[in-house]
């Protein structure tokens, strides 16, 4: 075929483009995901039964205020990574941000605690089952992410991916928060931080083969 | 910013809003960009003007069908550019050939070349049509290919309108899947 004939098959009764911005699409993507993972976490794990203490509140805030900064950056990145050359102008090394303050905080907190509750604050009593459950409880949510940002064009396939899996992680670490009663800051550290490290690069293997189009 | 730039993003900014003439004059002027900016890189690694003419046509479905991602506060420039290196860089992994040696390069390089010699691609687009399923296939005849519009397609092919727009789209972009698997070899 000439591509003179395609052309004119393109642009024969042409249709005005739906412009609905990719950024609010992603919103309500992963609006949609967080609800599916809440009900998740909910249905399968429970709320925890000691949310009425300060100290418990205290840290269910501190855990969903350190997951909502990482979806928060996520989906800014991946805003523009879902557009073609959006790559170019997304220098990405801020999303670290999130896991250098929990890094930071866990550290002081560790200082000042004594050697001897250390392998308690950093293990806790679930940390089984936070590495088990936040992977598991991030698949729907990234899901539908991958699916939104495949619709877009995205050109760089493995960041792209990576962001959908940090997004769909932090996302998942909210809805994780609420059953988890570990509560100490090297626990949110290792335990949180590392499973969203593990959907980020799950992201990033996957992106090539999901995402292309 | 050069004139090229104004002109192609103004039909651009007109063929988002729907207007024929604006939309076929986009895809003209951007595919002799696309055919020279292809043949020089295929040069490289051996290929012909048959295989930079099918990479045309894959860059051209894929500007069509991803005109919405375009954001009007970019330059079209780089947003062409980028999408046509993606195209590149697909259709050498898809033939097995190392893709470490395509350099990083300027948006600009797009535009840089004008080819209107235009080859006759690899595949058929009638015989790839016969692939598709019946709506997909009559909405896209209806309209695409005989002008009707899209109220006369819709009876002509027994669907709703909205269920021949949306026919088309999907149409489209699976041609545009089948147009990947047939420039494979």
């Amino acid at each position: 075929m000439k591509t003179d004939e395609l052309v004119t098959l393109l642009s024969t009764n042409l249709e005005p483009v739906d412009r609905r911005p990719i950024a609010r699409t992603l919103y309500v993507a992963l609006a949609a995901g967080s609800i599916v993972a809440l009900g998740l976490s909910l249905v399968g794990l429970g709320v925890r039964s000691d949310l009425t203490t300060a100290h418990a509140f205290i840290f269910l805030v501190m855990k969903l205020a350190f997951a909502f900064g990482i979806v928060g950056l996520a989906l800014v990145y991946l805003t523009k990574l879902a557009r073609p050359g959006g790559e170019r102008k997304t220098p990405s090394f801020l999303v670290i941000m999130p896991f250098l303050v929990i890094v930071v905080l866990a550290g002081i907190s560790l200082a000042l605690a004594p050697s001897s509750h250390w392998e308690k604050m950093i293990v806790g009593d679930q940390w089984l089952e936070c590495l088990i459950s936040i992977p598991i409880i991030a698949i729907v949510p990234f899901a539908i992410s991958m699916w939104v940002v495949r619709r877009a064009a995205p050109t760089d396939l493995a960041r792209a991916g990576a962001f959908a899996g940090l997004a769909a992680g932090g996302v998942s670490a909210m809805a994780y928060a609420l059953h988890c009663t570990d509560d100490s800051l090297p626990f949110v550290a290792v335990w949180y931080g590392g499973t969203i490290v593990l959907c980020t690069l799950a992201g990033t293997a996957l992106g090539p083969r999901l995402l292309r189009w | 910013m050069t004139t090229q730039e104004i002109e192609l993003k103004a039909l651009m900014l007109a063929s988002l809003e729907g207007d024929s003439a604006s939309h076929r004059a986009l895809l003209d002027g951007l595919s002799r960009r696309l055919r020279a900016y292809y043949k020089g890189k295929l040069a490289r690694f051996g290929r012909g003007a048959v295989e930079a003419e099918d990479l045309v046509q894959e860059a051209v479905l894929a500007i069509h069908l991803k005109r919405h991602t375009y954001d009007p506060a970019e330059p079209l420039t780089a947003w062409v550019h980028a999408i046509a290196r993606y195209k590149l860089i697909d259709f050498l992994r898809r033939t097995r050939k190392s893709i470490s040696d395509v350099p990083i390069e300027e948006a600009d390089t797009i535009m840089a070349h004008d080819d209107n010699v235009d080859a006759e691609s690899t595949y058929d687009v009638r015989r790839l049509m016969e692939q598709l399923p019946k709506n997909m296939r009559c909405s896209i005849e209806a309209v695409k290919l005989d002008g009707l519009s899209i109220a006369e397609a819709a009876k002509r092919c027994g669907i709703s309108e909205p269920g021949v727009k949306m026919s088309i789209h999907r149409g489209l972009k699976t041609l545009a899947a089948m147009i990947a698997r047939e420039t494979q070899a």
